[in-house]
């Protein structure tokens, strides 16, 4: 049996990871793929720990976050298309009209 | 005695080499029903009566040029059709085509006619179809063509329309069946009521069926749906830059594709291999017989329809068939709690 | 326990160095490849976890439906052209990179500490096995009847969520109202 610290371990550096891209990218569909790789960290460290356990309410939860995470993309892209079309860029950095 | 991991081997060579067979077998007959539908004789040049016109085809693509677009995405071009060949054979490694055998005491223990027997098969060959897509689509993007772009963008919103209905009925023969294994659903197939109606789920769900069928038509690409590969209207949408051996694997592709829809559809609702007169280890020839049927039905259906407009193709998909599989699987939900199997 | 391992470290490195690429990537078209790639490495994490049904879930919906998705966007807003990482030599640059990289320390720190903690169970075992049903655990019928009794009330507002996103998804997406 791999023990749970091998799982753990590598759900934390997936989610440094992604949290790397969010912070370094500076385009927003990679900064929307980056949040995508922390969600699935958090639901590998779930499943692991369900496991550990003995229950399935790891793979509930897993369940339940991958809904949560298809409803967020699919409103987060929108959201992109909506300001693709009013700027012409993907660059987080344009849009920034409520900055002082 | 032949343990029984070199017999799991051993399948695993003859399922990979009777799909070949079977596609092969798919493109001749196809042309040649297609000859006979349309009053004409079809291949008969090659072989006794054409029948190894399938062998010289492949034979004269893999001399072909390979060519790529200047401007394709090279990585991706090449990735595209290996994406498409492999989940369609993939996909029928769960499906089984024989009941448990150990032929006549030469293997261990009896194992079943499957590659890989999990217990959610039915689950995996949903995935698999999900991932089938990405062949589609990335072949129609890297090609870097707008005929190529348009068919595969449309063929892409075709296929994971279909999914949802395909998905509901798996759902509804799930209710009856009570198990994600294909071979548990098969096996409860079994018998017959009244001596001699088949206990096939056709006859439970009638509905589902008809659904699954034409989810099965509009996700294997194929005629009344063929709008993104329609030689008309797209040239031959997302397959029109490739040549040679990668068209090769498209061709493969879809064929494969439709013998996994047509294998799933007899596992699912047409009883599998069990039939009348037949010892059990001779089931697969009962297989072979009701993949047959559905797959004439599915070449017969091709050449008579008409090919549905894109946008009729969605709005059927989305506002006629998803309400159907959700009504069906109520209904099959209702059945089961009031008859109480 | 060999093969347990290997499995764990084949599948393990995929996914780190998909995400790495995934994150240092270039063009975003293949950033969306590589992290579909990554999913698979986590689907086969999930198996050796003995729990199919989370992995088959990770392949229909999030590989095969959201990459869709993804794919369609990148595809029709014409993304794929390469840009670049945030470069150090540009300005007002200097800030934001500092206080990052100390946010980063932080975060890694917390994590390795509340791993630690987290792992030293009341009895000091880290062994993600040995559990009492482990049969039961995999099966879809025991995550049914966890679904439709214990976590009944998330299940339907997640189905509400889910209406609710469509409709904004459509609503944001259009040209005009």
């Amino acid at each position: 049996m791999v023990p749970l610290g091998h799982y753990l371990i590598l759900s934390a550096i997936l989610f440094c990871t992604g949290t790397m891209g969010v912070f370094l990218r500076r385009n927003v569909i990679t900064m929307l793929l980056s949040i995508e790789v922390m969600l699935n960290a958090v639901n590998l460290a779930f499943i692991a720990f369900g496991r550990t356990m003995g229950s399935a309410d790891g793979q509930v939860i897993m369940f339940f976050v991958v809904t949560v995470a298809a409803a967020e993309a699919a409103v987060g892209l929108a959201l992109v298309i909506a300001l693709f079309r009013h700027r012409e860029t993907l660059n987080p950095d344009t849009f920034t009209s409520l900055k002082w | 005695m032949i343990p029984l991991y070199i017999a799991q081997i051993g399948i695993l060579f003859a399922t990979f080499g009777l799909l070949l067979v079977a596609a092969a077998i798919m493109v001749y007959s196809e042309r040649k029903v297609a000859a006979f539908t349309q009053q004409r004789y079809g291949p008969y040049l090659v072989g006794p009566s054409g029948a190894l016109q399938p062998i010289a085809d492949v034979i004269k693509l893999i001399f072909k040029e390979k060519l790529m677009p200047k401007s394709a995405d090279k990585a991706i071009f090449m990735v595209a059709p290996i994406i498409s060949a492999t989940a369609a054979f993939a996909a029928f490694a769960v499906v089984p085509f024989g009941a448990k055998t150990d032929l006549f005491g030469l293997i261990e223990q009896p194992i079943s006619l499957q590659v890989a027997d999990v217990n959610v098969a039915m689950l995996v060959l949903f995935a698999i179809t999900s991932i089938s897509v990405y062949g589609i689509v990335l072949a129609g993007w890297s090609s870097n063509s707008k005929y190529s772009l348009l068919g595969a963008l449309r063929s892409t919103s075709q296929m994971i329309s279909y999914e949802l209905s395909y998905g509901l009925t798996l759902a509804s023969v799930l209710l009856i069946a009570n198990s994600l294994s294909l071979t548990d659903i098969v096996n409860a197939q079994s018998g017959n009521w009244f001596g001699f109606i088949p206990r096939w789920f056709a006859f439970l769900q009638p509905l589902g069926f008809v659904i699954f069928m034409i989810a099965g038509v509009a996700e294997t690409n194929r005629a009344p749906f063929d709008l993104p590969e329609a030689e008309q209207e797209l040239v031959a949408g997302y397959h029109t830059e490739y040549s040679s051996t990668p068209f090769m694997m498209f061709f493969l592709a879809e064929y494969i594709n439709m013998v996994t829809a047509a294998a799933v559809a007899t596992d699912l609702f047409l009883g599998g291999w069990h039939g009348p007169w037949l010892p059990e280890y001779l089931g697969w020839i009962w297989f072979v017989i009701k993949i047959g049927a559905i797959l004439f039905f599915y070449i017969w259906m091709r050449w008579t329809l008409p090919r549905l407009r894109y946008d009729q193709l969605m709005t059927f998909g989305w506002k006629v068939l998803l309400p159907l599989a959700a009504l069906n699987l109520l209904v099959t939900a209702a059945g089961v709690i009031y008859f109480g199997h | 326990m060999g093969t347990d391992l290997l499995l764990f470290y084949l599948f393990g490195g995929a996914a780190v160095l998909a995400s790495l690429a995934v994150v240092l990537g270039r063009n975003p078209m293949h950033s969306v490849l590589l992290l579909i790639v990554s999913f698979a490495a986590l689907a086969g994490l999930y198996i050796t976890l003995g729990s199919p049904f989370a992995a088959v879930i990770q392949i229909i919906i999030y590989a095969g439906a959201i990459m869709v998705l993804f794919l369609f966007v990148v595809m029709l807003l014409n993304a794929h052209r390469e840009d670049a990482l945030l470069t150090p030599g540009a300005s007002g640059v200097k800030g934001p990179i500092r206080t990052g990289a100390v946010l980063g320390v932080v975060l890694a720190a917390e994590l390795v500490w509340a791993l630690v903690k987290a792992g030293q169970a009341p009895d000091g075992e880290l062994a993600a096995g040995a559990a009492p049903n482990v049969e039961a655990l995999g099966s879809v019928r025991a995550l049914g009847l966890l679904l439709f009794t214990d976590y009944a009330f998330a299940f339907e507002v997640t189905s509400i969520l889910i209406v609710v996103a469509m409709v904004g998804a459509v609503v944001l997406a259009k040209r005009e109202l």
